[in-house]
């Protein structure tokens, strides 16, 4: 019996907001416990939410990225479950009037894990979306010894969960999807989107079945996944225990599953009962949201996104599909490069030196492009000056060390070491003169038919040179001279 | 006349004229409050300090400058026990101010004492409260209505110049005509409900309690205007609400509805209310008889809203955060369970229960989805209604003050004395009780209340109405025989 999977995707996203979603509270990473509480997010008697506008705004803005509908109003209903980590033991959400509907995430090759790229099953594959809401965060909870405390300095912050189809058919789809959509709400500015510090949580749901059968399989649901890659391993090692309960013959139960990443394992959390009832109604504290008031906004707001700038970089630049989807994939690296390749004689040689030198001299350094020490303009002097021929390839290694080290202009480097090369005709043939003349064997083979004694000469010419003469040059006059 | 016994708008004037000082008045207030209130139990505390404070700083040259007014004990004063009549909020403390606290202040006045209340505004009574009776002043035997039972019978009874209470079904126009009082419930809106504990949220609003229509006026002028803090307050000019005062009602057309006048009614307040309505004719106001059609659906309908928005509102009292918390609990859900069954009383849970199970799934399009529609029908009544009139006329209950205990047993009779209050706030219209006479019964005198209902952010109007009358009757001047 061939089993196949279908998984399905719920993301939480925090948004980026400065304040609360209900609430004036700061949106703050780290603060002490409970630092950035009021009335509202403790749910203290007779405290009120209020919108936070900003927070619907990113969200019809990741709609828009994302090609979602944006239907003209959107409202609020309370989902109802008690909880300590819920101040009011309610949640603000959206029910059956969310903020964006449809959409899909497109999955572009480069998004795949490396070693996937190769034997992608359906390139240019969209996953389609059911729906991204809106809502707000609950508080964390820290167990202790005998007790168990909350902060609730998380409670209330804008959560979007963006709901994909279940037609997304492996890991490593699911691992293209979450990168593309990362991406996408970076670029945004919505989110960072960083799974790590839970701005990007995902709960997999995935199910099996015998090929051929249109209805799904028993949907497990599995939690506690924090990256992407971790998301690819679970939803590996839980295709493959479903697979192999089905083919013992044992039947699957709908249930939640934790995983645990350093055990490389799913452990079942709960049983679904009976779905919970969670009596959804509107909430009578807010008003429904008017879309239309704030869409030009939003619209204006709109970025260049991944593909678009993918596409651009290939035919305004000249660069690879590869180089262009190394450098989209960080929007800042993408701006660097847009910046610096704009007044670059030769983009494709920026592309070059940013993916092949920066890239690897920043990660040495442990910096990230938005503290790089090279400004793109600086880098593009660097490689003007080696394309014009003042300095070469490997002089310019040297004065990049340099600038990375310094944050010196290339110009003053070249001039402080003297890097400049000689392409004076008159000195460059008197060096070579001493080189032939002090090279009587190497001469003698080379009119001997052997080519490469040249190098030998050009070897004395350009230590005689310290290096500074254009080796190019060097070789025309030697050929030149030795011809005679 | 002594100090308590003046209106808000004379004692006031007093205290701008620097003929009484603002602890002087507050000093006054307190013995009187020390002298009758164990007869009435309207105050659930005071801190009489702390209103000193405030009196020190008091501006009276402000609108409500240096007047102590008391508020309902579900409105939140920073610093103050925010109780809600119940034990599962014994012990807190406010930590903020409600937003009406703040405009008060901003007038001048100063908040003093806590009221009685049903608890978490749930009855008609003031006797599901969880600390005590409220006693009606005037008959000690019998309930002074409710929920907002002890702002109403503290106003009545000379222990305060003017009180907030808070209206979800008629809490505060209720309770007003029981007490023989002015009681104004605004249009939904009008006032902030930021700091309100809430009951229902989409009935609820808070209003004031006086002794007269002028000083209702008054307390509406500086509570009244949009809240950033609520998103459904809102954004209509706050006129002056004492401009009409005074106008005579020639061209002013009132509505009386059919359905208010029906079987069941006290033939005493049907007498009165009919009298009320013939002295309007002699003002100059032309009667017009109205018909509001779904009135007979509007119990129904609230009990679903209100339970449903009540269940959830009073999820956030669990004991995490603040409060009752039961103690030695085995596990979370012992914790929820035994905590919330002891910190909640009878008619709350009640509540509570039939809201959970009006929204359970597979009973939502059934109970909350239909009550919705049945709510958009009854405020179309009221619009169709308005076409015709500039105000409504009816009585506030369709009785007198009952005996405290006679309803306790039957909470369906006790749901009915909100019959002729709870379509208004269905409505989200504005609606007031004033004084209009007494009834005999047993050889007391019982008050009855003329209920005036007006269009949308028409309170202004509402008021003028409600003070041609009172102007030119002598009902409000009567005032319980205490000792």
């Amino acid at each position: 019996m061939s089993l196949i999977p279908t998984i399905g995707l719920e993301v939480h996203v925090q948004l980026k907001t400065r304040s609360k979603m209900f609430c004036a509270c700061p949106v703050e990473y780290g603060a002490g416990p409970n630092a950035h509480t009021c009335p509202v997010c403790l749910g203290y008697p007779g405290a009120l939410p209020v919108m936070n506008e900003e927070a619907l705004k990113m969200s019809a803005l990741t709609g828009l990225m994302l090609g979602c509908a944006i239907p003209e109003v959107c409202k609020f209903d309370r989902k109802n479950y008690f909880y300590p980590d819920m101040p009011k033991n309610y949640q603000i959400t959206q029910f059956d009037a969310p903020i964006c509907q449809g959409g899909a995430v497109p999955l572009h090759d480069f998004a795949y894990p490396k070693d996937a790229q190769k034997s992608i099953a359906h390139p240019g594959k969209k996953v389609r979306l059911t729906r991204i809401h809106l809502e707000e965060d609950v508080a964390k909870s820290q167990h202790f010894e005998t007790s168990t405390g909350i902060d609730f300095n998380r409670a209330g912050t804008p959560l979007m969960e963006i709901v994909s189809e279940p037609e997304i058919d492996t890991p490593e789809e699911a691992f293209a999807y979450l990168t593309a959509l990362q991406q996408i709400l970076v670029y945004g500015g919505v989110s960072d989107a960083d799974m790590e510090r839970g701005q990007m949580r995902c709960d997999c749901n995935v199910s099996v079945r015998p090929e051929g059968q249109a209805e799904l399989g028993v949907k497990i649901e599995i939690k506690n996944m924090n990256s992407i890659s971790g998301v690819r391993r679970a939803l590996a090692y839980e295709i493959e225990r479903q697979t192999a309960a089905l083919q013992r013959g044992e039947t699957l139960i709908q249930s939640t599953r934790r995983w645990d990443d350093d055990a490389g394992q799913t452990f079942q959390m709960r049983v679904k009962e009976s779905s919970h009832d969670y009596r959804y109604f509107p909430d009578p504290d807010l008003l429904p949201v008017k879309t239309s008031v704030f869409m030009d906004e939003v619209r204006a707001r709109r970025p260049e996104l991944p593909a678009e700038k993918r596409e651009r970089f290939v035919t305004q630049f000249g660069c690879t599909d590869y180089d262009a989807s190394v450098l989209a994939s960080d929007q800042a690296l993408a701006e660097y490069f847009d910046a610096a390749a704009k007044g670059a004689t030769k983009p494709k040689s920026v592309a070059n030196w940013i993916i092949n030198d920066l890239l690897s001299a920043l990660a040495a350094a442990g910096k990230i492009i938005a503290d790089c020490p090279i400004s793109a303009h600086a880098l593009d002097e660097l490689v003007n000056l080696i394309e014009a021929g003042t300095i070469s390839s490997s002089q310019g290694k040297t004065v990049f060390a340099e600038m990375f080290a310094s944050g010196k202009p290339a110009a003053q480097i070249v001039e402080e070491k003297g890097l400049k090369q000689v392409s004076d005709l008159g000195a460059i043939e008197a060096l070579c003169d001493q080189a032939i003349a002090a090279s009587a064997k190497a001469v003698a083979e080379y009119k001997a038919g052997k080519a490469q004694a040249i190098n030998s000469i050009k070897g004395q010419v350009m230590k005689l040179s310290q290096g500074k003469a254009n080796p190019v040059v060097v070789s025309e006059i030697l050929t030149r001279k030795l011809a005679e | 006349m002594e100090l308590p016994a003046l209106s808000l708008a004379d004692v006031q004037a007093r205290l701008r004229a620097k003929e009484v000082s603002p602890a002087e008045v507050l000093r006054a207030l307190d013995a009187r409050i020390g002298q009758v209130d164990p007869q009435i139990h309207g105050y659930l505390s005071r801190d009489l300090d702390a209103a000193l404070a405030c009196a020190e700083k008091a501006d009276v040259s402000l609108p409500l400058g240096g007047v102590p007014i008391a508020i309902k004990d579900v409105i939140n004063v920073n610093g103050e026990p925010c109780t809600a009549a119940s034990k599962i909020l014994q012990g807190y403390r406010a930590n903020y101010d409600a937003t009406v606290i703040r405009k008060l202040r901003a007038a001048g006045a100063i908040p003093f004492g806590r009221c009685n209340l049903d608890e978490f505004a749930m009855g008609s009574s003031t006797e599901n409260s969880a600390f005590g009776h409220t006693r009606n002043p005037w008959d000690t035997s019998r309930i002074p209505g409710g929920s907002s039972g002890g702002s109403a019978a503290v106003v009545a009874a000379n222990e305060a110049f003017a009180a907030l209470g808070s209206d979800t079904g008629g809490s505060i126009r209720q309770p007003a005509a029981l007490c023989g009082i002015v009681g104004l419930k605004p249009t939904y809106g009008r006032v902030s409900r930021f700091g309100l504990i809430a009951f229902a949220s989409s009935l609820d609003q808070i209003g004031p309690f006086t002794k007269t229509v002028r000083d209702a006026a008054l307390v509406l002028n500086a509570i009244a205007g949009r809240d950033p803090q609520d998103s459904t307050s809102l954004d209509e000019p706050v006129p002056d609400h004492t401009a009409l005062l005074g106008r005579d009602l020639h061209g002013v057309r009132l509505g009386m509805p059919r359905e208010y006048f029906i079987e069941g009614l006290d033939p005493q307040v049907d007498a009165a209310v009919r009298a009320a309505v013939k002295h309007y004719e002699s003002l100059g106001a032309e009667i017009v008889e109205v018909s509001l059609p779904n009135t007979e659906h509007a119990v129904g309908v609230y009990y679903i809203i209100a339970t449903a928005e009540a269940s959830a509102n009073l999820a956030r009292f669990d004991g995490v955060r603040y409060g009752h918390r039961a103690a030695d609990a085995t596990g979370l859900l012992d914790h929820y369970g035994r905590t919330r069954e002891e910190g909640f009383g009878p008619e709350v849970k009640r509540r509570i229960i039939l809201g959970t199970y009006v929204l359970s799934s597979g009973y939502y399009d059934a109970f909350y989805l239909r009550a919705q529609k049945v709510r958009t029908l009854i405020r179309r009544d009221f619009s169709e209604a308005f076409e015709k009139v500039d105000a409504i006329i009816c009585p506030t209950s369709p009785e007198v003050a009952f005996k405290a205990g006679d309803r306790s047993d039957d909470p369906l009779k006790m749901y009915l004395a909100d019959i002729f209050t709870i379509a208004t706030n269905l409505a989200g219209i504005p609606g007031l009780s004033i004084p209009c006479g007494f009834a005999e019964v047993d050889g007391r005198k019982l008050p009855i209340g003329l209920q005036l209902l007006g269009k949308p952010f028409q309170e202004s109007q509402l008021l003028q109405i409600a003070h041609a009358y009172e102007q030119s009757t002598d009902w409000h001047k009567a005032r319980p025989a205490l000792v």
